[in-house]
């Protein structure tokens, strides 16, 4: 290898480091992604220097990656940019998986090469198979209710185990190749199983993780083919996708084990025996003079806004009581959405301000002072039973402290339970009102009810 | 001297550390982004596939394993870069009212 090629994978390795480092804030962002196209278009150019041969086939390559992927950047509506995310995922860890498959056929290499491609070809074909599950449960082609089966968990490991028997094998003997479609075809039938008892509800946590070994699978190609341009970008992207995975985990109480092998909204609770409860309903002329009224209101997100396409009308709500001098301010739990921050880019995209988005750390100490607090679509993040009550399944999960504010006000089609099929307390609080309807149209009959009192 | 696997393993450490540390100071705000983008800085196994298919002597399987890696490699690269800096010319601020 020539020397030129290394010193500009030190550079790249150099620009992915600062691309995800001006990510921390918004101002400085898209300086971020220009770091990293710079970065990739180096470690792209440094490895041509010493590799063109065959560049035909390169380019016929490059140019499908091109007709697929400009218009799926610009054609993705923003509520499905976690399927494009699980997809990518998918691409990445095939093609991880496939270069890894190329060099065991052709070099048939023994020692710690043949580790590392061992792992890279398994991380890969699971993630490969994992995320297109994934994929196909946020996009409902798939049911998101888990799907489960006796003994899963015991099935699931002898598989897991029978592939690493098999990988471990090919490890001492890499010229016995006849065994590896054996061993990718049990590391793709693991990933479809490893998602199939996972529900939608925990699907930020599985894109996260996800997206880390994708990441580690980059990394041990890097260790497989000695580049350490590979080890440091899949180092990044697989801490990257710790770190949120580890964040989706804390913000829903529950551990890996429990998200990958507790088939979470499964056993529906009984919902003690769904006693006829007293709640009280307003109408949207009520609602609107409340919030008319109100100093200060706190609009709480959840993912039925983004389903009811009611985004824009929230923006118009929000234009509409800033004019008038209450101040609103967004409440963003960390799994609103499908993904990690995905409530942020749904907002942002019907031009909310991002210093009105305030996340639930921050805000959760303004909800006592908070005069109106508007939830839309979101139900399980505002339940107090997280807070108080031990024998509830989401008992200990960290909730928006909506209860505390003077008047809340809820928009919901019904009193039926949401995702984990949990009754919420909040709804029978003598300072709650329903506001029954779809979130869109009642936003709307909100906003309308708000000119005439002007 | 030390082996390549050391060298690598090295490499390997330090940069998961710094990793979780860069990726620790993004704001909760931007984590839809960073993660398109992640996405698409980990299609650095495009590099691989070229090695694999520029080989003098890359066998047919080869050369059409390494044609597929890098076909969707790059669709993660292009589609990766250039949605996250659609999502991210949304975030704005409260403009001088």
């Amino acid at each position: 290898m020539s020397g030129l090629a290394n010193y500009v994978y030190i550079l790249a390795g150099a620009l992915f480091i600062l691309s995800l480092k001006w990510m921390n804030s918004p101002v400085l962002a898209r300086r971020g992604v220009l770091a990293g196209e710079l970065g990739m278009l180096l470690a792209i150019g440094g490895t041509l220097i010493n590799h063109h041969h065959n560049w035909e086939w390169m380019l016929a390559a490059f140019l499908i990656g091109l007709a697929v992927g400009v218009p799926i950047a610009y054609l993705m509506p923003m509520t499905a940019v976690p399927q494009r995310t699980a997809m990518s995922h998918a691409c990445g860890a095939l093609a991880a998986a496939l270069v890894g498959t190329a060099e065991i056929y052709q070099s048939q290499p023994g020692g710690f090469v043949m580790v590392a491609l061992i792992v890279e070809t398994l991380l890969g074909f699971l993630t490969f198979t994992g995320s297109l599950m994934a994929m196909g449960k946020l996009q409902e082609i798939l049911p998101s209710r888990p799907i489960t089966y006796r003994n899963q968990n015991l099935i699931n490991g002898a598989l897991f185990a029978l592939a690493v028997a098999i990988g471990v094998r090919l490890i001492f003997v890499p010229a016995n190749t006849f065994l590896f479609p054996f061993f990718a075809a049990l590391a793709l039938i693991f990933g479809v199983l490893l998602i199939l008892p996972i529900g939608g509800a925990d699907m930020p946590t599985v894109i996260a993780l996800l997206n880390s070994y994708a990441g580690l699978s980059a990394c041990a190609m890097g260790f497989a083919l000695d580049n350490h341009l590979l080890i440091i970008a899949g180092a990044l992207d697989g801490s990257s996708g710790l770190i949120l995975s580890i964040i989706m985990c804390k913000a829903m109480n529950r551990s890996f084990a429990n998200v990958l092998f507790g088939a979470f909204g499964q056993i529906q609770p009984s919902a003690a025996a769904r006693e006829q409860r007293n709640y009280r309903s307003a109408s949207a002329e009520e609602a609107a003079s409340i919030l008319e009224s109100a100093t200060s209101a706190i609009i709480v997100p959840g993912y039925g806004l983004a389903v009811a396409q009611a985004q824009h009308k929230i923006r118009e709500l929000f234009d509409s009581l800033s004019r008038r001098g209450v101040d609103v301010k967004f409440a963003i739990h960390p799994v609103a959405g499908r993904m990690p921050g995905h409530m942020n880019v749904l907002l942002a995209e019907a031009d909310i301000p991002y210093d009105r988005l305030v996340e639930m750390d921050e805000i959760n100490g303004e909800f006592p002072q908070c005069d109106v607090a508007l939830v839309i679509g979101a139900n399980d993040v505002t339940n107090p039973a997280a807070r108080n009550d031990k024998s509830s399944p989401i008992f200990g999960m960290p909730i928006l402290d909506v209860d505390r504010a003077r008047t809340v006000m809820v928009i919901k089609r019904s009193m039926s339970p949401g995702f984990a099929g949990i009754d919420n307390e909040l709804y029978y609080m003598d300072r709650t009102l329903m506001l029954f309807g779809d979130a869109k149209a009642f936003v709307t009959e909100i906003v309308k009810e708000l000119p005439a009192k002007a | 001297m030390p082996s390549n696997l050391e060298v690598g393993l090295y490499v390997f450490m330090l940069a998961t550390f710094v990793g979780l540390e860069v990726i620790r100071k993004v704001s909760p705000l931007l984590h839809t982004p960073l993660m398109s983008l992640t996405n698409a800085i980990s299609a650095i196994s495009v590099v691989g596939a070229i090695m694999i298919i520029s080989r003098e002597d890359a066998t047919e399987l080869s050369k059409w394993l390494g044609f597929i890696a890098i076909a969707a490699a790059s669709t993660n690269i292009i589609s990766g870069f250039l949605i996250t800096d659609r999502m991210l010319k949304m975030f704005k601020r409260r403009g001088k009212e």
